[in-house]
């Protein structure tokens, strides 16, 4: 079976049941998308399948074959960090760092998505990531400054990160 | 494990009668040599343990602590840097190796003496006694909000300014000029009068060969150039591309993976399974079976948690396998009657006499609390990557204690424990949990079976059922007043005690007061959970206050400052947070207000929480938190510690409970051990008060105070008294009119 991921091709020979996020691991060594909690509650393996956000842990590869996957490791550039993966050294979101990718790859999706989230809509997008370190509030402050950068513009409140 | 606190220290007999013991202790002197070949490369120079100079000048800092998030690997560099005058942008850290040389003296030091001024003679038998007493006890440990104040402050800043001062005094004889003329800035010396800078490799070689001081003059606050800055944290690049290296990521060549299954009763045996079990598993290639758990390798995590959940395995009856939660209060109940009327109660904090205001009073309060077991829950779930050979044994994982690792891993193998290596990684969290080495000895014995490396990894059932749990208690008040609203009397009773020492203590001025506890043995495991005692002892404390407050029919704020008229630094804190939240201005129907005051692990908070109660719904919309830490070294740092430590303990106090049935945890993962996610999360406002203190810490003391000022904040917009944890168990209604 062959996966595409970041734009490159692998070839997996393991149960077509397998989850995603364990052949993204072992198989294609990225280590980058996390185990958190296997039953897609916390967010920390979360990948994405052509641009929507998913979580690896509960997508057999049976289901991925055709699909483009963009993990952590695929959002960046050959030369520069994405915007995203910029603001957040910039804002120092991450404490532990552990469930960061998928924080980064869900923020992702949601800007790709939308381009300039209200409070309500980043809850959304957000809310099936846990952060046990509660970064939430430069969370969401990043992803309004990522937000702003990526569309040229300055429209959005950045008091409020409640 | 558990032998790192100051309470601790006293029990293993490092402290006896009240005394140090120092007689036979050795004087270490400069230990640069005994560590060169663990840190230094070639043509570095190795100044002393912490610190070594590079051939191309730049420093490398070597930090004894784990990163979890906290920023450490940032802030002690920082500490030392400073001290050094060292450039900051040519620093680099490197975290110590698990080795004994490592083993963390100025830790027990702080735990132990505090700031005590020690003579500049009696400095190297102190520490030597420190470092042979830590040494003894396996301790390289991170935890109890230390790193900062004792690591940074005892040993950091020491051995940066005991390195400026030999290189200076190098640089003297090289030049031969006054050391009073030279100038140290930026990693360089400069001789004004004669025009000439060099940098500090230039000096290094012979700087080594001095002896340096043990005192050294350290740095006013006025003089700091980088502490009390805010540079970006050494790890965080890494955490946003993927690439930081956690325990669970490393891999191996001809690695292999392994699930377990442990007994859901703690303490209960597994029942062996025949070898033969998984003969009709593809990729699946050895059960090992373990004391209280059977485990499975295999060639990937899947296919190994895949085998483990079909296989047959069966654990032994034990006496534990009827226990619930009833059983549980009601011996802890019992063992409290007992204890007070048998007048054996374990005495914490006794002045005055309150069996005679008690008799007197008329106005007596009493009130009953309770709080739940919690798990850690840290993102990254347990793990540990081991391969063992003959003559030893490498364990890959993240640690808060690697030393200690190496040492328990050691004695399961029995081997010495320099045959054990331990390679720290990245924590996905802490908390206390990573503290404990089971994981670790687990790895390591099934490991043993094979002849290549093992990644054992722990699913997120075994995480949170194979837990030290914080413990479930029950704190007792009784109160009285005056009839000014004077609290005259204060007697409390609760179950077991650990750390921080002064987490039941109330800074309020009470004339009488007996604070006692009692034990309850169960066979739930306990752990250090962050902020530890003080993560209750604050909810009882404080809430108990506001019960106070409402009976002498006073304002909970100002009812706080009335009892503080000999404790300034409180009340300071106290203040500035009622300012900053608006306490006194109107909000809408359906809101509230409270307030906690606590101190824990050297750092003083206040907290004001904003609430409103929909329907039956609790929305916590604004955390107003005052801290005062003595200084903060790195303040957005400490400013996302607080946040941290409030989400944590939100998280707890919304939805934490662990509960026992049949002897064994109920709950398994996240869905039925929730975690606070961002669409709940409070806006919260942090504000850093200086004072002359010595330092605080940042990891833990925000924690305790926002179970109580959410709690005050409830009764404040509804009536309702919460005094058992979690709120999600309660019905909330606004406005009910049921005041008191």
């Amino acid at each position: 079976m062959i996966l595409k991921i970041n734009n490159q091709s692998l070839e997996v020979d393991v149960d077509p049941a397998t989850p995603l996020l364990w052949v993204i691991r072992e198989q294609a060594g990225l280590t980058g998308t996390k185990f958190g909690c296997g039953i897609g509650q916390c967010g920390s393996c979360t990948v994405q399948l052509d641009g929507v956000a998913i979580r690896s842990c509960l997508t057999p590869i049976q289901a991925v074959a055709d699909k483009e996957i963009t993990t952590i490791e695929g959002i960046a550039s050959e030369t520069e960090l994405h915007t995203i993966q910029r603001i957040w050294i910039q804002e120092q979101v991450p404490q532990c760092g552990y469930c960061q990718s998928g924080q980064i790859i869900s923020a992702h999706a949601l800007l790709t998505k939308t381009t300039l989230p209200t409070d309500e809509e980043i809850d959304q997008a957000m809310s099936g990531n846990i952060c046990r370190c509660g970064t939430y509030s430069r969370i969401k402050k990043g992803i309004k400054l990522a937000a702003e950068e990526l569309a040229g513009a300055s429209t959005i409140n950045l008091e409020n990160n409640g | 494990m558990g032998k790192w606190t100051r309470r601790a220290f006293i029990t293993t007999g490092i402290l006896t009668g009240g005394a140090l013991v120092v007689g036979i202790a050795i004087r270490p002197g400069n230990r640069a040599g005994k560590v060169k070949d663990l840190i230094a490369g070639e043509g570095d120079t190795v100044l002393n343990i912490w610190l070594k100079v590079n051939a191309d000048n730049t420093i490398t800092v070597i930090v004894p602590h784990a990163e979890m998030g906290q920023g450490v690997h940032t802030t002690l560099p920082m500490m030392l840097a400073d001290e050094m005058d060292a450039d900051w942008e040519t620093i680099t850290m490197l975290e110590a190796p698990g080795n004994a040389e490592y083993a963390n003296y100025a830790m027990a030091k702080g735990f132990i003496m505090g700031p005590k001024d020690i003579p500049s003679m009696l400095i190297g038998t102190v520490d030597g006694f420190f470092l042979t007493a830590t040494k003894q006890i396996s301790l390289q440990m991170t935890g109890g909000s230390a790193s900062v104040r004792f690591t940074g402050m005892l040993a950091m800043r020491v051995a940066g300014a005991a390195a400026r001062a030999v290189l200076l005094e190098a640089a003297s004889e090289k030049w031969e000029v006054a050391l009073e003329e030279l100038v140290v800035k930026n990693s360089t010396i400069s001789h004004p009068p004669s025009n000439r800078t060099e940098p500090f490799a230039s000096f290094v070689a012979k700087a080594a060969s001095l002896s340096q001081p043990a005192k050294p003059r350290l740095k006013t606050t006025e003089e700091f150039t980088i502490m009390g800055t805010s540079p970006p944290r050494f790890d965080i690049p890494s955490k946003v591309d993927g690439t930081a290296n956690f325990g669970i990521d490393v891999t191996l060549p001809n690695m292999k993976y392994a699930a377990i299954k442990a007994s859901p009763v703690f303490g209960a045996r597994a029942k062996p399974l025949d070898a033969g079990a998984i003969k009709d598993m593809p990729g699946v290639h050895k059960i090992v079976n373990l004391e209280g758990a059977v485990a499975v390798i295999a060639d990937g995590y899947w296919l190994a948690k895949k085998a483990i959940n079909e296989l047959p395995i069966e654990f032994d009856k034990s006496d534990h396998d009827t226990v619930g939660m009833n059983d549980i209060y009601d011996q802890y109940l019992r063992d409290m009657d007992v204890a007070v009327a048998d007048g054996k109660e374990e005495k914490d904090v006794k002045k005055g006499n309150i069996n005679k205001i008690f008799k007197e009073a008329t106005n007596i309060i009493e009130a009953e609390y309770r709080v739940p077991y919690l798990a850690h829950a840290t993102m990254e779930p347990m793990n540990c990557t081991a391969l063992v050979k003959e003559d030893g044994c490498e364990i890959w994982v993240g640690s808060q204690n690697p030393l200690g690792f190496a040492n328990s891993v050691a004695e399961e193998l029995d081997l010495d424990q320099e045959k054990v290596l331990v390679h720290n990684h990245y924590l996905g969290g802490g908390f206390g949990r990573r503290s404990v080495p089971d994981v670790a000895i687990q790895a390591a014995l099934i490991a043993k079976e094979v002849d290549y490396p093992v990644k054992l990894i722990w699913s997120r059932e075994d995480d949170i059922r194979q837990d030290h749990y914080r413990e479930a208690n029950i704190s007792r008040f009784k109160a009285s007043l005056t009839d000014e609203g004077q609290i005259i009397a204060w007697n409390n009773q609760f179950l077991f005690k650990h750390d921080p020492e002064e987490a039941p203590h109330i800074p309020y001025g009470v004339e009488n007061q007996f604070i006692h506890y009692t034990n309850s043995e169960t066979h739930i495991p306990w752990g250090y959970w962050r902020s530890v005692d003080s993560s209750m002892h604050a909810f009882f404390t404080e809430s108990f206050m506001d019960e106070l407050a409402f009976k002498a029919n006073k304002d909970p704020y100002l009812f706080r400052r009335e009892h503080l008229t000999n404790a300034p630094r409180y009340l300071k804190v106290l203040d500035l947070a009622a300012g900053k939240a608006n306490w006194g201005e109107d909000l809408p129907a359906g809101w509230g207000r409270g307030i906690s005051l606590h101190q824990s692990f050297g750092t003083i908070v206040a907290q004001v929480a904003e609430i409103e109660i929909i329907e039956n719904d609790l929305k916590v919309h604004r955390v107003v938190c005052v801290a005062d830490p003595g200084f903060a070294f790195h303040p957005d740092g400490f400013t996302a510690q607080m946040e941290s430590g409030i989400v944590f303990g939100l998280t707890a106090a919304l939805y934490g409970e662990i509960t026992i049935e049949n002897g064994a945890v109920k709950q398994s993962n996240f869905h039925d051990y929730q975690m606070l996610r961002i669409n709940e999360n409070p806006k919260i406002e942090t504000y850093i008060v200086t004072s002359d203190n010595w330092p605080g810490g940042a990891g833990e003391p925000s924690t305790p105070g926002i179970a109580p000022a959410v709690a005050n904040a409830i009764f404040n917009a509804s009536g309702i008294r919460i005094r058992e944890l979690p709120f999600k168990n309660h019905e909330l209604k606004a406005n009910t009119g049921l005041l008191g």
